[in-house]
């Protein structure tokens, strides 16, 4: 089966905001569980992680196991088939130097093979380290800010939502082309 | 005989949060499931997106936005009670310098497109198979740890 449309999956999506919302009062959003999981594993003696992590987050954190269970359900129901990106991209990502295309993710990025070659460095220990910083540092990621957010019409959500495309582009346009050269 | 009331209460609050337990990891796995169908947690997705060659993903995103804040906007008008018993309320984001969200945005953002995959898209990886991205959240843990102890210092 192919992809679900846009204009079934986006509406899909939205609706995770009044679910949570209805089921008990909760306000959707991912990266907060960042924050939940290293004030279970290892607090320390940081102030941030010094609250009580059942209690604010045991809901979210339940709902990112489901995640994880639901990707699981979803990749074997139906089968597998590549992602039908358009040929412009594929076009551009093989100038890059992109030749495997199959799969969610590119295998010569995302592979335990390469992750200590430069390449799966950055893209796997650094991006991943830049996802969990900047998604705490502003407060929420694309669920908390560009969907939460922006659907409750905050000033804040907005900033930050503008600094993700500012951040993505920079890292596509300019650090992707980088990566790809030097090996 | 009957039960005392203390005893009661407290079985029927087990009940409760065992319910409330089978409805968030409900969603959450509908919510997997969406990741993966939609495809949004793929990389090639992303690359796509930034760069500006398909609709698709602003597409998405964009009925996204408009389901969710027609959805708060009716909620609140109704003043609707939750499951729980509260009334349904979204508290607002302290805009402080605003730096936070331009600096802390810009950082996610960079992260966004190297690993091609958001918090939410992160975990349903793990479920479609592919395992490396365990490294990935780790990291990301570790950056959010590090932002935990940079905080005082840092401008918000």
């Amino acid at each position: 089966m192919a992809a679900w449309p846009w204009y079934l999956a986006g509406p899909l999506i939205g609706l995770f905001v009044p679910a949570l919302l209805i089921a008990g009062n909760k306000m959707f959003g991912v990266s907060s569980n960042l924050r939940h999981l290293c004030s279970a594993l290892a607090p320390g003696r940081v102030e941030f992680f010094r609250y009580d992590w059942k209690k604010a987050g045991g809901w979210n954190l339940v709902f990112l196991g489901g995640i994880v269970i639901g990707g699981f359900l979803a990749a074997h129901w139906g089968a597998p088939h590549d992602i039908a990106i358009s040929a412009q991209t594929k076009a551009a990502l093989t100038k890059l130097g992109l030749h495997d295309f199959s799969g969610v993710a590119p295998h010569e990025l995302f592979n335990w093979h390469v992750l200590l070659t430069l390449r799966g460095f950055v893209s796997l220990i650094v991006g991943g380290f830049l996802v969990g910083f900047g998604a705490s540092y502003a407060g929420g990621c694309t669920s908390g800010h560009a969907i939460s957010g922006l659907a409750d019409l905050q000033l804040p959500s907005l900033i930050a939502v503008c600094g993700f495309f500012a951040g993505g582009l920079a890292a596509t346009h300019f650090i992707l082309p980088l990566l790809f050269r030097a090996l | 005989m009957t039960t005392s009331p203390g005893i009661k209460t407290q079985s029927a609050g087990r009940t409760e949060r065992g319910l409330a337990f089978l409805v968030y990891l409900f969603l959450g796995t509908a919510f997997g499931i969406v990741l993966t169908k939609s495809e949004v947690l793929s990389w090639f997705r992303i690359q796509e997106m930034f760069r500006f060659q398909s609709f698709r993903m602003y597409g998405i995103i964009g009925t996204a936005i408009a389901t969710a804040a027609l959805s708060v906007a009716l909620l609140k008008r109704a003043r609707l009670k939750s499951f729980s018993g509260e009334i349904i309320s979204i508290p607002g984001k302290r805009m402080g310098h605003g730096i936070r969200y331009a600096a802390g945005g810009a950082i996610f953002g960079l992260g966004w497109a190297l690993t091609g995959a958001c918090p939410g898209p992160l975990f349903a990886l793990i479920g479609n198979g592919v395992s490396v991205m365990i490294v990935a959240i780790l990291s990301a843990l570790l950056g959010t740890w590090t932002y935990g102890f940079l905080r005082p210092k840092l401008p918000h």
